[in-house]
């Protein structure tokens, strides 16, 4: 039976989950920090080194960019994806059924919702913290315009809560870690590749950029390049929109697949 | 004890799964300072009575009160004032021994102050209190059960739950776990548990519930139910003939005929052994007392449950 009120079980208890995962993720916070701090520097170097010099600049909203300046605010979208995406699969997968920890923290006063809604929201802070070191990094080579570059850190939380809910759902159907492969493989690749990433939508033929237009990274990629511009255009709203129906709709959804995966 | 609030009061308590009835239509009730055992084969549905219990499994039938509070509307005030002990040593790997008890005291709203008194406490009840920056991996078996018996007191509770909490240890690590429940059950700590070992709820255990297939069949005290079931002395003969088979069936005693051996309950002063022993025991016979485990062979058989 799907109880769609399900959510109304989420207390405020539901942020000592978060801050167990916080306590675990501050042992080796060191590890945690230096894949944003490196990557950004790996792929900096690549594309732009290596590679502007062959594409020099980018069509973009009638303009044209350095190709560094076009896929910096991919890179942190790309980022706030995996981060989340990532954490409420494979980590989340491994805490509730190899470590046994939700089994465990239903025998306390937590519902099955504060722990699903402490994962998803943690899943989201992994998210902010990784989006703020790679932000600090792309800074310092001028490719971010300030102020509005700030928002790039509530966008990094509602991408992060947007893609791990998504993350929650797989985590709560697949039979085996194995299996996530299938869902990196049919939606997270074909993201990285065709949000608007490394290349504008508009190259696409038309169909493809109809399809582009469904992922939800395509949004997030709009969002945060025209942050990143300073550059805040009315297409902007309905991505905001498009992330936050998302979000509200995948949410619950991670809860019921949840209890029917653990409640028996 | 009638006019106490009992602190478990379950009335035919169902429990399907998948169209498999676990549970069917159990009634029990536990009162405050007992201890009560809950025995039976594997399948019985002892877990799946005790998931209810803790309000991990939600029940599909019958009511169930736990301090009075209906478990329904009142899951989460109950859990705060119960400890469970899980089958498995489900503590979190990712975090050290003494952290194990101070985040799970978070779980229950305890001030961080508060979390990190009750969990230096309860480690030196355990005697662990060395340990508590190693991780709990490096713990041996009856380490990490003592540790699951310390993290289910963290909220000082007023009744325990735990779901076989010696399967699995040596000889020494039980007695150590069997010291520490005598002591909470000694400063009246209401403990409901579940045992394959006949042993631990012999001494554990102020009441029994003997169950199979989801209904009771037997409850009562430890000794009353040995003596109800089992009586006092038992002779197994190893071995029989066909002359004491038959002596055997024709003289009215409690007992079990089995492919090599039959096993004689009597009272006391039925001397059986004396009776058996000068005219059968050719290829030898056993004088015990009756036991728990006899009661329990003889109510649930003596076919493997798998």
């Amino acid at each position: 039976m799907i109880d769609l009120l399900q959510v109304r079980n989420i207390s405020r208890r539901f942020s000592r989950v978060w801050n167990r995962n916080l306590v675990v993720y501050r042992k080796i916070w060191l590890v945690n920090f230096l894949v944003p701090l490196l990557e950004p520097l790996l792929y900096l170097t690549a594309f732009g080194v290596g590679l502007s010099a062959l594409i020099g600049q980018v069509p973009y909203e009638g303009k044209e960019l350095p190709y560094v300046v076009f896929i910096a605010p991919a890179l942190l979208s790309i980022t706030m994806m995996y981060n989340a995406f990532f954490e409420n699969t494979y980590a989340s997968f491994v805490r509730m059924y190899y470590q046994k920890t939700f089994d465990a923290m239903m025998a306390t006063p937590l519902s099955l919702e504060d722990i699903i809604a402490g994962e998803i929201v943690w899943g989201a802070t992994k998210s902010v913290i990784a989006t703020a070191i790679m932000l600090l990094v792309v800074s310092l080579f001028g490719l971010i315009e300030y102020p509005q570059g700030l928002l790039i850190l509530p966008l990094s939380f509602l991408g992060g809560l947007a893609f791990g809910a998504t993350g929650m759902v797989f985590t709560g159907i697949v039979p085996s870690i194995d299996m996530f492969n299938l869902p990196i493989f049919l939606l997270i690749t074909p993201m990285f590749l065709f949000s608007g990433t490394f290349f504008p939508i508009d190259t696409l033929p038309d169909w493809a950029q109809s399809i582009s237009h469904v992922l939800p990274l395509t949004h997030l990629v709009n969002l945060c390049r025209g942050l990143a511009l300073g550059e805040l255009h009315a297409g902007m709203i309905l991505s905001v929109i498009y992330l936050l129906l998302l979000t509200v709709i995948v949410f619950p959804i991670a809860l019921v697949v949840m209890r029917r995966r653990l409640i028996k | 004890m009638a006019d106490t609030v009992p602190i478990i009061d379950a009335k035919n308590l169902r429990k399907v799964f998948n169209g498999t009835t676990a549970v069917d239509g159990l009634s029990f009730q536990l009162f405050p300072g007992e201890c009560l055992g809950l025995l039976g084969p594997n399948g019985a549905g002892k877990t799946s009575t005790i998931r209810m219990v803790y309000a991990f499994s939600p029940m599909n039938g019958g009511s169930l009160k736990v301090f009075g509070i209906d478990i329904k509307t009142g899951w989460r005030e109950i859990k705060a004032r119960i400890g469970v002990c899980q089958q498995e040593n489900n503590l979190d790997p990712d975090l050290s021994v003494l952290q194990n008890l101070e985040l799970f005291a978070r779980y229950y709203d305890i001030t961080k102050k508060d979390a990190k008194d009750r969990a230096r406490q309860l480690l030196q009840f355990i005697a662990l209190e060395h340990r508590s920056e190693d991780k709990v991996t490096s713990l041996s078996g009856g380490m990490m059960r003592r540790l699951v018996l310390a993290r289910a007191l963290i909220n000082n509770p007023e009744m325990l739950v735990l779901d076989e909490p010696t399967t699995g240890l040596d000889p020494q690590s039980r007695h150590q776990v069997w010291e520490r429940l005598e002591l909470l059950r000694a400063n009246g700590l209401s403990i409901l548990l579940t045992t394959h070992y006949m042993d631990e709820a012999y001494r554990l255990c102020d009441r029994l519930i003997i169950m199979d297939h989801g209904k009771i069949l037997v409850e009562g005290e430890p000794v009353d139910l040995i003596r109800r079931y089992a009586g006092e002395q038992v002779v197994e003969i190893v071995n029989p003939g066909p002359e004491v088979r038959e002596f055997i069936q024709t003289s009215g005693y409690m007992h079990d005929m089995l492919d090599h051996r039959i096993i004689l309950y009597g009272r006391e002063d039925d001397n059986l052994f004396e009776l058996i022993g000068e005219k059968f025991c050719t290829e030898g016979c056993i004088k015990r007392m009756a036991t728990l485990e006899d009661v329990f062979l003889r109510l649930t058989g003596r076919e493997l449950r798998e």
